[in-house]
């Protein structure tokens, strides 16, 4: 889908340096899934020229919205920062695979570091619906570098009940969200959901035994977003050894199976 | 009001074309564009055997433009026949197949593989790709290697053959001469421009090849000075690239030369600037009563 004049209907800073953006889009919010992205134009001049991929925080189907928070980390989301309510945005998506979400009841482990936690909202929320609310099986792991980013309140709200790492120790268990999950977790679950930094999705790959399933969700400079111009490649396993071949971020993921990736 | 032009034997409905490497192999935009409506599709570049390309990061963003380097990546000519040209055929639109390869003789042999292959309307030869060690732009730098490569192709197909011209060059203009001598029907320029970029924070070239190819709208007084030099260097059609965004940029090139244009990188931009561009064209048209599109051809020369 392709809307170049999506009405905003907010844009807030919820956390420091971090907007909550909520776009009108009853097309978008019915058929997004969790881990996909939108295709966003940040600029109105040629200058910063490509789009940016920003995943989905939400979708709320009743109403017709859609939920992107991000970092304000370069000249395209800074620009993004600065638009209001009721400015229109050029608006490409939900593109790219998601996560497969779990059949009801199947005990899963959800991870994310800092601002990846974010499509893991959107997963969470789905998962919610999938298991009828009930979350005893479901046990959320998230990092942040501070206490005021972690995405624990809203996680909480929810109806989950997060455990929480942070990089100085002010909230939670003092250290990486990885080894928060090794220490707490030592009953296999059927799967684990993960998107953070590339370090966090290392090493939670050295961590896993080899029969745990594991989706992760992976970032690379994008062009297209459509699988059109090549450029936003991983390198997947092909084959036993370390023989690999290019999967296309924007349209083979963002979401892989860790045990295809390389790190 | 007349949109249909010929580019050295391609019947093209309007001036409007993608450019390869920007348009991934048709299907890729096929839901954002109605492919019936454009002039052409230029296909990703296309070798004999499948490749990989280069290791990532394979794109950099600068002012108003975009450096990539690819290398190339595509699945083989015989999966492009295969599995890419029957998707393409159920459209009312000519395919031209770019091709390159590491030898005079691979180009040949991707010719004579092509050649007669329904759905296959022309061939676009690069010899102005920047970002593969061998082939590529060492041919397109050098009139004479150009020439045997263009020679190369010409010999083993009837289909209407396109030089993709590199800008990268002293006299873009003198391997402009030596191609149409040596029976390209039509040539396609500009390639991308060499460049770099640099990383301050890690001190490394942000490329995963370290170089890689500029184009965008950063690019294109650079290409429409190429498609001025080279229309008064010589007869043959042009298909004028290089930072195309609006129907106003098509008919500067078109003005400059050029017979027709392609857009390139504005597609990752917006993903209908092809018709978009379209529909700049033909607004000007009729605002300033131009029956014919042919007529604005060269139009800056006269």
């Amino acid at each position: 889908m392709y809307n170049k004049n999506t009405a905003i209907i907010k844009n807030d800073e919820v956390m420091p340096g971090h907007w909550l953006l909520c776009l009108d889009s009853p097309d978008i919010a019915r058929a997004a899934s969790p881990g996909q992205f939108l295709h966003v134009r940040c600029s109105r001049t040629l200058d910063p020229l490509l789009r940016r991929p920003l995943s989905i925080y939400c979708a709320d189907r009743e109403r017709g919205r859609v939920y992107i928070l991000y970092r304000a980390a370069g000249r395209g989301t800074a620009l993004l920062a600065g638009m209001r309510p009721g400015d229109r945005l050029d608006v490409m998506g939900p593109l790219g695979k998601g996560y497969t979400l779990p059949s009801p009841g199947r005990s899963v482990a959800v991870i994310g570091g800092g601002i990846g936690a974010a499509p893991l909202f959107f997963l969470l929320s789905e998962i919610k619906a999938i298991y009828s609310g009930r979350l005893e099986n479901v046990a959320v792991f998230l990092g942040a570098a501070t206490g005021e980013l972690l995405l624990a309140s809203q996680t909480a709200a929810l109806g989950f009940s997060p455990y929480t790492a942070t990089d100085d120790g002010t909230v939670g268990f003092k250290g990486s969200v990885i080894d928060l999950y090794i220490d707490t977790n030592g009953s296999k679950v059927d799967r684990i959901y993960a998107c953070g930094p590339p370090p966090m999705l290392k090493s939670l790959s050295r961590a896993l035994g080899p029969d745990i399933r594991a989706e992760v969700s992976v970032e690379e400079r994008m062009g297209c977003g459509v699988g059109a111009c090549l450029s936003c490649v991983c390198k997947v396993r092909e084959g036993a050894g370390e023989e690999f071949r290019y999967a296309h971020v924007c349209k083979d993921g963002p979401v892989f199976s860790i045990q295809d990736l390389f790190f | 009001m007349n949109l249909q032009v010929n580019i050295g034997g391609i019947k093209m409905k309007n001036p409007v074309a993608t450019a390869s490497g920007t348009f991934g192999l048709g299907r890729e935009y096929s839901g954002f564009v109605d492919l019936n409506r454009l002039g052409a599709v230029v296909i990703k570049g296309t070798t004999l055997l499948p490749r990989l390309g280069n290791p990532a990061p394979r794109i950099a963003e600068t002012p108003a433009g975009l450096l990539n380097a690819i290398g190339l990546e595509n699945p083989g000519v015989e999966a492009v026949v295969e599995q890419y040209l029957p998707f393409l055929r159920q459209f009312d639109v000519p395919v031209i197949v770019n091709i390159a390869g590491d030898t005079v003789e691979d180009y040949a042999r991707l010719a004579q593989r092509l050649d007669r292959q329904v759905g296959v309307a022309g061939l676009e030869v690069n010899i102005s790709c920047p970002n593969v060690k061998k082939g590529g732009m060492l041919f397109g730098s050098d009139p004479d290697s150009a020439a045997e490569v263009i020679r190369g192709v010409r010999a083993s197909t009837s289909l209407p053959v396109i030089a993709k011209l590199s800008p990268n060059v002293t006299s873009i203009a003198a391997v402009a001469e030596s191609v149409a001598q040596a029976g390209a029907d039509a040539l396609s320029l500009i390639n991308t421009l060499l460049g770099m970029a640099i990383d301050i924070r890690s001190k490394r070239p942000v490329l995963g090849n370290i170089m890689g190819g500029l184009s965008g709208p950063a690019v294109k007084p650079v290409a429409l000075r190429a498609v001025w030099q080279v229309f008064r260097a010589v007869k043959i059609p042009i298909l004028g690239m290089g930072g195309i965004a609006s129907g106003e940029d098509a008919l500067q090139f078109i003005m400059a030369g050029a017979g027709a244009v392609a857009v390139g990188t504005a597609n990752f931009i917006n993903p209908a600037a092809t018709i978009d561009v379209l529909k700049g064209i033909e607004d000007y048209m009729e605002e300033n009563n131009i029956l014919d599109i042919n007529d604005l051809v060269g139009a800056a020369h006269r």
